[in-house]
């Protein structure tokens, strides 16, 4: 049978993707593609925490996956704005590589 | 959920997250990353979460993924040419990543209740939906239109960021 742990193990290795490729990749696009493996990856264990505490009344606890939609909602609305930003970015410096992108660096 | 169809749907969510760091094209990176939303939508269905599983599909592989890739291809974002990678960043950011990942699993070793296995469930008289949507608008009505207002202010900022500056 599928434990909690399981679901547990594949979200932490999930998370570590996504903090492996903020880490590592240059690409502003990729960065960003890679916050959301972050994020869904929270969810996943979210959900199967949810799924796991069973209340008195025998269905999940509801509450956990309502975080998850509004988790999702702000994700979506954080990659609209990281976007835009992006694209004004490209404007003015016609490159989206981290490596270019140094005025603020100390 | 059988023990085979988790197995198939966590490895394919798990290798298609790691093709999103793997792949030096933008557009290779966005697809793999459409696969691991749709493996991760199939986990939140094995756990009886049908409604969080549907908008997993329709808000990320359909809305956030389109969006990447439209972005991607009004950038013309070609593949990253292989400029000189620093060996050292390189080792030092997987070796964090590795630290964290033994870390977790090490919480997660003590966590005595991560080796039981799900508790049946009672067959509900109302849908998944209606459940969610109960709690929605009954506990947490101010965060949901708190919510609103800041998918309204994201939709401002993002007009006036996109517009063309006068010179």
């Amino acid at each position: 049978m599928v434990t909690l742990g399981d679901y547990l193990i594949v979200s932490a290795i999930l998370f570590t993707i996504g903090f492996a490729g903020v880490m590592l990749r240059r690409n502003l696009i990729v960065i960003l593609m890679s916050l959301e493996l972050m994020l869904n990856a929270a969810n996943l264990s979210l959900v199967a925490f949810s799924r796991f505490r069973v209340g008195t009344n025998g269905l999940p606890d509801y509450n956990a996956q309502v975080f998850v939609f509004f988790v999702i909602t702000v994700a979506a609305a954080e990659v609209a704005v990281g976007l835009a930003l992006l694209v004004a970015l490209y404007r003015a410096r016609q490159t989206t590589d981290v490596d270019d992108i140094t005025s603020l660096k100390f | 959920m059988s023990l085979f169809l988790f197995w198939i749907f966590a490895v394919l969510t798990v290798v298609f997250g790691a093709a999103v760091v793997l792949n030096r094209n933008p557009v290779a990176s966005a697809l793999s990353l459409v696969v691991s939303f749709l493996g991760l939508s199939a986990l939140f269905m094995s756990l009886d979460a049908f409604f969080v599983g549907i908008i997993q599909v329709l808000v990320y592989a359909g809305a956030v993924m389109v969006l990447f890739l439209f972005i991607i291809m009004l950038l013309d974002i070609r593949a990253e040419e292989r400029r000189r990678v620093n060996w050292l960043a390189a080792a030092g950011g997987t070796g964090v990543a590795v630290i964290l990942l033994v870390q977790i699993c090490v919480v997660i070793g003590h966590f005595q209740s991560a080796r039981r296995t799900f508790p049946p469930l009672e067959r509900s008289t109302t849908d998944d939906v209606w459940n969610i949507g109960r709690l929605l608008f009954n506990n947490y009505n101010l965060p949901f239109q708190i919510i609103g207002v800041l998918v309204l202010v994201a939709t401002i900022g993002v007009v006036l960021l996109s517009r063309r500056q006068p010179r």
